[in-house]
């Protein structure tokens, strides 16, 4: 038989079991991508350790786990102080280097004075019965949210990994973050 | 109270502050079945934005109603799924 015989061509299409299993294949790709993502994500880097700087993180991630979205905050520097269970009940409010405090630098740089800011603020948190930072990391962990304490910076500011809330996650690095970074739908950095 | 429908539960979040009333509802509702609506009475102003928001943007809940009294707001979510 030569091999310009009609039937040649005919082998070398794709079978009819071959073309099935091709559109099976498009049709799962195609469910995949313009299928509705449930698994909401968001991915916070908390890099502060002010009084005034804890909340922020602290609230959009408790928020967020309300509204159902898988949250990760991963904190380094001073971040880690939120973290930490006896230094997170002593955060401080710098007096200085903020344009809106009631006094001007030079008397807020006088020493005492971060103590006596820390206070004021501190007492409108209780007054207005805002939420402690303990109260709302708490509440986050009880939601699932998922607290990372960054390695590299544990060992730099020499803290002990039992050092911090029962349910922080250790051992982990700037990868992590980033992996999560890419899989969240809302990133930010604080 | 109302006759549109039945409260089955109420959550007072009197007294607290962003984030808590929204993140205290969500609590709450996991708790309760299908169907159930769950009353929230805060005095936290936001609040009327805030749980409507919260409503709005996360499955399973559908806010039904809303009172503004004096110094008091009232939200009233079903479960829905």
């Amino acid at each position: 038989m030569s091999t310009d015989t009609p039937d040649a061509p005919v082998d070398d299409a794709p079978s009819r079991a071959e073309l099935a299993a091709r559109v099976d294949d498009l049709e799962n790709a195609l469910a995949e991508a313009t299928s509705e993502d449930d698994d909401k994500r968001m991915s916070i880097i908390a890099t502060k350790g002010t009084l005034d700087m804890a909340y922020p993180p602290l609230i959009l991630a408790s928020t967020a786990a309300a509204f159902g979205y898988e949250v990760t905050v991963f904190h380094t520097f001073w971040g880690l102080d939120i973290l930490h269970e006896e230094r997170s009940k002593n955060l401080k409010l710098s007096s200085v280097g903020n344009p809106n405090m009631p006094v001007p630098n030079a008397v807020a740089a006088l020493p005492g004075m971060d103590r006596v800011t820390t206070r004021m603020m501190e007492k409108r948190i209780a007054d207005n019965d805002t939420a402690t930072v303990e109260e709302l990391l708490e509440t986050s962990l009880d939601m699932g949210v998922e607290f990372q304490a960054c390695q590299m910076t544990i060992d730099l500011m020499d803290y002990d990994e039992d050092d911090f809330y029962d349910g922080v996650t250790t051992g982990v690095g700037a990868a992590t973050a980033l992996q999560d970074m890419a899989d969240a739908d809302i990133q930010l950095l604080v | 109270m109302n006759a549109e429908f039945d409260v089955t539960e109420t959550l007072d979040v009197k007294g607290a502050s962003c984030p808590m009333p929204v993140v205290k509802t969500k609590s709450a509702i996991d708790d309760l079945d299908e169907g159930a609506i769950l009353e929230v009475v805060a005095t936290d102003p936001g609040s009327m934005s805030d749980i409507d928001g919260w409503a709005a943007g996360t499955g399973g809940v559908e806010l039904v109603d809303q009172e503004e009294g004096d110094d008091v707001y009232r939200h009233y979510v079903r479960k829905t799924e």
